[in-house]
């Protein structure tokens, strides 16, 4: 889901910059507001778990791979605004350092995994959580289920940032500027391999460290 | 399961009242550090390419049968200093080697993401938690 440089024109490069910067302004100030000097470890931790789980790539055979985000997980434990910063440290990281998503599509990387998803997922896992306690099951299946929603909407944002690329930049002669693959064929593609793969990769990663972080301390959960 | 990983796992998920659950959790860090390979073997073993929309210049070409002109340009805007989280010129020395590559990624990536929160964490926090 890393957008590489050069499959976005500058528009929507731009845009996305234009739509990051006050998010990122607001998440640093109600962060500000509500983060205690000790919760930064586990900032830390969550933004070094979305970081490495990023690696594990999830092979579909002879096809492409897919890997986990863990932003919805991020956000169930320290909220949806600091989990935007923890995500965005992970994919600016993983964008300077090893190429890994373009510079140029940082705005666009960012809004798709550190805000869509991560927002999309925490309130989702808020409203099937209900007035549950937070030892609840009810807690572990939300958690799953915002984890794999969550991701294939971010997969879902992500296509259509690909696919309006040929309707916004071709050449005279009909040649794709930019991602040469409209949204007939990103979408599908995209929104295919998520929900059948690694949706539930996701679902899986969040709900399994839920039910632990609940076995071990179920007070974590009330941060978020 | 090794007698090894079974006693971790047994420390991390039924646990030690004692510890701390930063150190846990810092240590199943480190346990999914030493695994991270898995996500280039399986994915070499199942004959998996890259991700949907992430490749290379040249890829494209052979999907799309062109390179767009302004995708050409662009993709090499930035270099990364370690890309594909491997050395450049241990890019095609194996697996053992690519293995070894990502786990140093691995390891690199995380302490500059915990510099940077820790430094945003001293600007942003109040004092006393």
């Amino acid at each position: 889901m890393h957008i590489p440089d050069g499959y976005l024109g500058p528009a929507t490069s731009g845009i996305m910059y234009a739509a990051m910067l006050p998010i990122w302004a607001v998440a640093s100030r109600i962060v500000k507001k509500r983060l205690l000097a000790r919760q930064v470890p586990m900032l830390a931790i969550g933004a070094a778990f979305s970081f490495v789980i990023m690696m594990f790539n999830v092979p579909i055979p002879a096809g492409t791979t897919g890997h986990a985000v863990g932003a919805v997980l991020v956000a169930i434990l320290l909220g949806p605004w600091a989990a935007c910063i923890a995500v965005t440290v992970a994919l600016v990281v993983q964008s300077l350092l090893f190429g890994d998503g373009g510079i140029t599509a940082i705005g666009a990387n960012c809004f798709n995994m550190a805000f869509v998803q991560v927002f999309s997922g925490y309130y989702l896992y808020k409203l099937i959580s209900g007035s549950s306690t937070v030892a609840s099951g009810r807690r572990v299946i939300a958690a799953g289920i915002a984890g794999y929603v969550a991701l294939n909407i971010a997969a879902l944002s992500t296509a259509v940032m690909f696919g309006i690329q040929p309707l916004l930049h071709k050449t005279a002669n009909g040649q794709s500027l930019y991602c040469p693959y409209a949204l007939n064929v990103a979408i599908p593609m995209m929104l295919g391999e998520h929900v059948l793969i690694f949706g539930w990769v996701e679902a899986m990663v969040t709900a399994l460290v839920i039910r632990y972080l609940q076995k071990q301390d179920s007070s974590l959960l009330e941060v978020g | 399961m090794h007698p090894f990983a079974s006693g971790v796992v047994h420390l991390l998920w039924n646990g030690n009242a004692r510890m701390k659950i930063t150190t846990k959790l810092w240590i199943g860090i480190g346990i999914l550090i030493i695994l991270s390979p898995l996500g280039l073997l399986l994915a070499e073993h199942f004959k998996a390419g890259s991700a949907w929309g992430e490749w290379g210049a040249d890829t494209i070409k052979e999907k799309a049968g062109y390179i767009p002109q302004g995708l050409e340009k662009l993709s090499s805007v930035w270099k990364a200093p370690i890309p594909d989280y491997t050395f450049k010129s241990w890019a095609d020395k194996g697996l053992p080697r690519l293995s070894i590559a990502y786990i140093f990624s691995a390891i690199l990536g995380i302490l500059v993401v915990v510099l940077i929160v820790i430094l945003i964490g001293k600007l942003l926090t109040k004092r006393g938690g």
